[in-house]
């Protein structure tokens, strides 16, 4: 079957088998490897892309679901020589080990920081009203993303240096 | 061919004297854009022109064998392929640094969840329909999975001294207490992939790889080829921790079906054959006795534990390896039994022995200071021994009396008060430390430098886990050659290239960086010879040459030529001469809810000496990631095998829980000491990925103790756990 995706600006279509998640049309039909499948179950986070600006597990749903979807994927946010300052941030704070769930947390950070942005609270939020970016939010909203590296105190550290560079 | 050099006296420290200034720096890795761009290519990223999609099918039965496959079941897939089932088929990865195949069981099944066949179709799913679906016919027989009643037992040699009973009996002081931990699964982020091609004769395989030197020889013996015709190439892997030392059923099933089919096959386990199938660690039992005088002199110090494999596995976990010289007593005692079950094979995971072991004895030294009223700080200083008391091997350098005194200040462990003393609301706050330490080798490595008019490049098969190879080697030569680090190029990951120590056991920076470091010190002595100065005078920097009151810039020195070096390096003489060891000491702050039993870890401290730190940034994640693995073990990790079948249950990543972001605070601290250990490699550099895993479960349960008074024994400190032992202390 066919499907219409926006993938970081760029209209293109999938051939694709029914049953293919939105992960695989990603990685094998569109080569954008840089997500990447740590479970393919939706419980690592590996794969978290943006559709539409909401980050989500792009193996817990079929590309057949997204006919039309803005997708944003690690491929577009920068490359090397041309970082997002949230993507620098992870390089200076060795936010990262093996870096194979590095494009996930990017992409989740991203997610995020815009979900903090809105004001929406979470779990962690003392005050459902008034939503801060300190550590104990970041740590709780950045929880579906795991790191067997164990970078998590860098992952955040570079969340937050790299929040303030997307600020500015 | 190279001479290899062997590290039989200690070396000149050529590190302290080099001009460029980037060796020991926070350096970024130079591999760190394109891990944050998504453009770092990983085994399964690979998808060769015309490949096609295996899907590897799991024995159902736990010991038997496989009657026969209906492929008629799957018939109808439309994309399928072939049912592949050779049998060249492994029965379990590969040890580390085996350099053969490992067991080729045929039709026999040894434990549930043992891969025996890989269905290839066209599409990815497809191949997962088809395995899925598969109809398998297994015999079956009776066996033994549960390490607590299997019958098979195997007692090691012990290791003992002195006069156990005069040493015990009398003792003012006895800690006689059991402590066990469950099986860990490595659980790398990145699933075991192999990407398989031949061009004629020759396999190019893209691995999931640990360690490419016995790589290759071991998928060379499994499929019966001579190792020449093996090609691995592993740019970047994805986690290993150990569960990708030897080569997996993967690579060989995608192996033997490309050859079959004429076509590149990609076989990605699945997440939860990942857990069926790759080595675990041994859950153990662990017996502790220590036994002391009024002082807290040690006078005993016993530590047996039993642990498990499958039938014919050698791998036994090496529990009281740190043990047997962290401490010193006048009697000692370790034993060990190999209990044989039926339940997938057990080797290394991060710190094989320390990982587990020395949560025990930690726990247990804080229980002795407990009896005796003691610091627990204090009661291990009293204790270091002056030699290796095993061995009698004098240390090589060990600074755990620095790292406890320093590392208590630093956290502020004065502050400790009293278990139960200190509550915030619902939440009992205590403190708990823990010594590290974990042995150092150097394994044969070695590295072709290349230095030209653009920079350097050196080669070699090493891999880089995420250890920071990439960047401890561009350090390792832009010191020696004197180049700004952006002219260093580093290529890794290709069986093509000089063959290295691979990473695992904490020894790959060390091993890789002295070949890299002996190769650049050959082109340094060309450099010299072109100055025309003595080696020892010359000083390089920023590409310039000088020595003997002459300069020149290196480009006009090589006027042209490339110069080109290779050498190798292996273990020595010192390595018997001195035991090289890197230690540490970890502070722990947590507090315990009192009426649900949750623990939480507010701040974690470590404080270590292993030698020259080759990176302080890429050193400083590695303790930390190894810090957070304790965490997990004192808290969370829990890998459950059915006692009936022996399958494992926890096998997804909802099932078995590593530590998230949410477990983990932001305070976690590794300081490294300044430390030199001559007699470890000619760079004076110990490992470090295993040491911050060493005790730091150790300091979370005892600080669990100094919050609430309970001592949990059965790990993970599971919150029913906590709650039992609150209700049985009547608290
Ligand atoms: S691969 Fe999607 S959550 Fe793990
Ligand atoms: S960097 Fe390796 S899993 Fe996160």
């Amino acid at each position: 079957m066919q499907t219409t995706l926006t993938v970081n600006g760029h209209t293109r279509s999938v051939d694709h088998d029914p049953r293919t998640t939105l992960l695989d049309a990603l990685r094998d039909s569109l080569r954008l490897t840089g997500t990447k499948k740590g479970c393919d179950h939706g419980q690592c986070g590996a794969c978290t892309v943006l559709v539409n600006g909401r980050r989500i597990n792009a193996c817990l749903t079929l590309a057949a679901m997204h006919d039309g979807d803005e997708i944003t994927t690690i491929e577009g946010l920068g490359e090397p020589g041309a970082l997002s300052p949230l993507q620098q941030a992870f390089v200076s704070c060795d936010g990262y080990q093996c870096g194979f769930c590095t494009s996930g947390q990017i992409m989740s950070a991203t997610g995020m920081l815009e979900e903090l942005a809105r004001g929406d609270p979470s779990h962690a939020s003392p005050d459902l009203a008034q939503v801060s970016a300190d550590d104990a939010e970041i740590a709780e909203r950045m929880s579906g993303n795991l790191c067997r590296c164990a970078a998590y105190p860098f992952i955040r550290e570079a969340i937050s240096l790299g929040a303030k560079g997307e600020r500015s | 061919m190279t001479q290899t050099f062997r590290m039989d006296k200690p070396q000149p420290r050529l590190l302290d004297e080099t001009r460029q200034g980037v060796i020991g720096t926070s350096m970024d890795r130079p591999d760190g854009p394109l891990k944050v761009s998504g453009q770092a290519t990983y085994t399964a990223d690979a998808l060769p022109e015309g490949c096609v999609h295996g899907m590897l099918v799991r024995a159902t039965v736990t010991r038997g064998h496989l009657r026969d496959i209906d492929r008629d079941s799957i018939a109808d897939i439309p994309g399928l392929l072939a049912v592949v089932r050779d049998p060249r088929f492994l029965r379990n990865p590969a040890q580390g640094m085996a350099g053969e195949a490992p067991d080729q069981p045929g039709d026999r099944i040894d434990y549930h969840g043992q891969p025996v066949a890989l269905v290839v179709a066209e599409t990815f799913e497809a191949a997962r329909d088809g395995a899925l679906r598969l109809k398998l016919r297994f015999d079956s027989v009776a066996a033994e999975v549960d390490p607590d009643h299997a019958t098979e037992v195997e007692p090691q040699d012990p290791t003992e001294s002195g006069d156990w009973n005069a040493a015990w009996s009398g003792a003012a002081h006895q800690v006689d207490v059991v402590y066990t931990t469950p099986c860990h699964a490595s659980a790398a982020m990145e699933p075991h992939a192999a990407v398989a091609e031949w061009q004629g004769d020759r396999l190019i395989l893209r691995g999931a790889l640990q360690m490419l030197r016995f790589n290759r020889k071991e998928l060379a013996d499994a499929v019966g080829i001579p190792p020449e015709q093996v090609q691995i190439l592993a740019p970047y892997v994805g986690g290993g921790f150990g569960s990708k030392l030897g080569i997996g059923t993967e690579a060989v099933a995608a192996a033997l079906a490309a050859r079959e089919l004429g076509r590149p096959v990609r076989v990605v386990m699945a997440r939860q054959t990942v857990f069926d199938a790759v080595l675990r660690r041994t859950e153990t039992r662990q017996h502790l006795q220590l036994a002391a005088d009024a002082e807290g002199k040690l006078l005993a110090l016993g530590h047996d534990d039993r642990v498990s494999n499958l039938p014919g596995e050698e791998f036994a976990e090496p529990v009281s390896s740190a043990s047997q010289f962290l401490y010193g007593a006048r009697a000692t005692r370790f034993r060990q039994d190999m209990v044989r079950v039926h339940r997938v094979g057990a080797g290394s995971v991060r710190a094989p022995g320390e990982a587990v072991g020395v949560i025990a004895i930690e726990a247990a030294m804080d229980e002795l200071a407990d009896a005796l009223g003691m610091c627990p700080v204090e009661l291990r200083l009293r204790n270091l021994p002056d030699q290796h008391p095993v061995t009698g091997q004098p240390f090589s350098a060990r600074a755990l009396a620095d790292c406890l005194r320093e590392g208590a200040k630093s956290f502020g462990w004065s502050d400790r008060q009293a278990p139960g003393a200190r509550q915030e609301g619902d939440w009992l706050i205590g403190m708990g430390m823990a010594s590290a330490a974990r042995p150092n080798m150097l394994v044969k490595s070695a590295a072709r430098v290349r230095l030209s008019a653009e920079g350097a490049v050196v080669e070699t098969d090493m891999t880089d886990i995420g250890t920071g190879t990439y960047a401890v080697l561009t350090q390792v030569a832009a010191e020696m050659l004197g180049l700004p680090p952006g002219q260093v190029t580093v290529k890794l990951g290709d069986t093509d290239l000089p063959g290295a120590s691979g990473s695992g056991g904490s020894f790959g920076a060390s091993s890789s960086g002295s070949a890299v470091f002996l190769a650049a010190k050959k082109i340094r002595d060309r450099l010299a010879a072109k100055l025309g100065c003595a080696p020892e005078d010359l000083s390089l920097q920023d590409g310039l040459a000088r020595g003997a009151n002459l300069e020149a810039p290196i480009n006009d020195l090589l006027a042209g030529e490339v110069l080109v070096e290779e050498a190798e390096i292996k273990g020595g003489k010192t390595a018997e001469s001195h035991f090289s060891a890197g230690f540490g000491a970890h502070f722990c702050e947590v507090a315990v809810h009192r009426w649900t039993g949750e623990v939480r870890v507010r701040r974690m401290h470590g404080t270590f000496a292993m030698g020259r730190v080759l990176n302080e940034k890429t050193a400083r994640s590695q303790a930390v990631g190894g810090m957070i693995w304790g965490v997990g073990s004192a808290l969370h990790e829990d890998m459950s095998h059915d006692p009936r079948t022996g399958h494992v249950v926890t096998r997804d990543l909802a099932n078995y829980h590593i530590a998230s972001h949410a477990d983990i605070p932001r305070d976690m601290q590794a300081v490294f000491l300044e430390e030199r250990d001559d007699f470890a490699n000619p760079l004076q550099s110990k490992g470090v990925g295993e040491l911050g895993i060493s005790g730091a479960g150790g300091a979370v349960l005892n600080a669990i103790h100094n919050a609430c008074g309970v001592r949990i024994r059965d790990i993970p400190a599971t919150p029913d756990r906590v709650i039992a032992a609150l209700e049985a202390a009547g608290r």
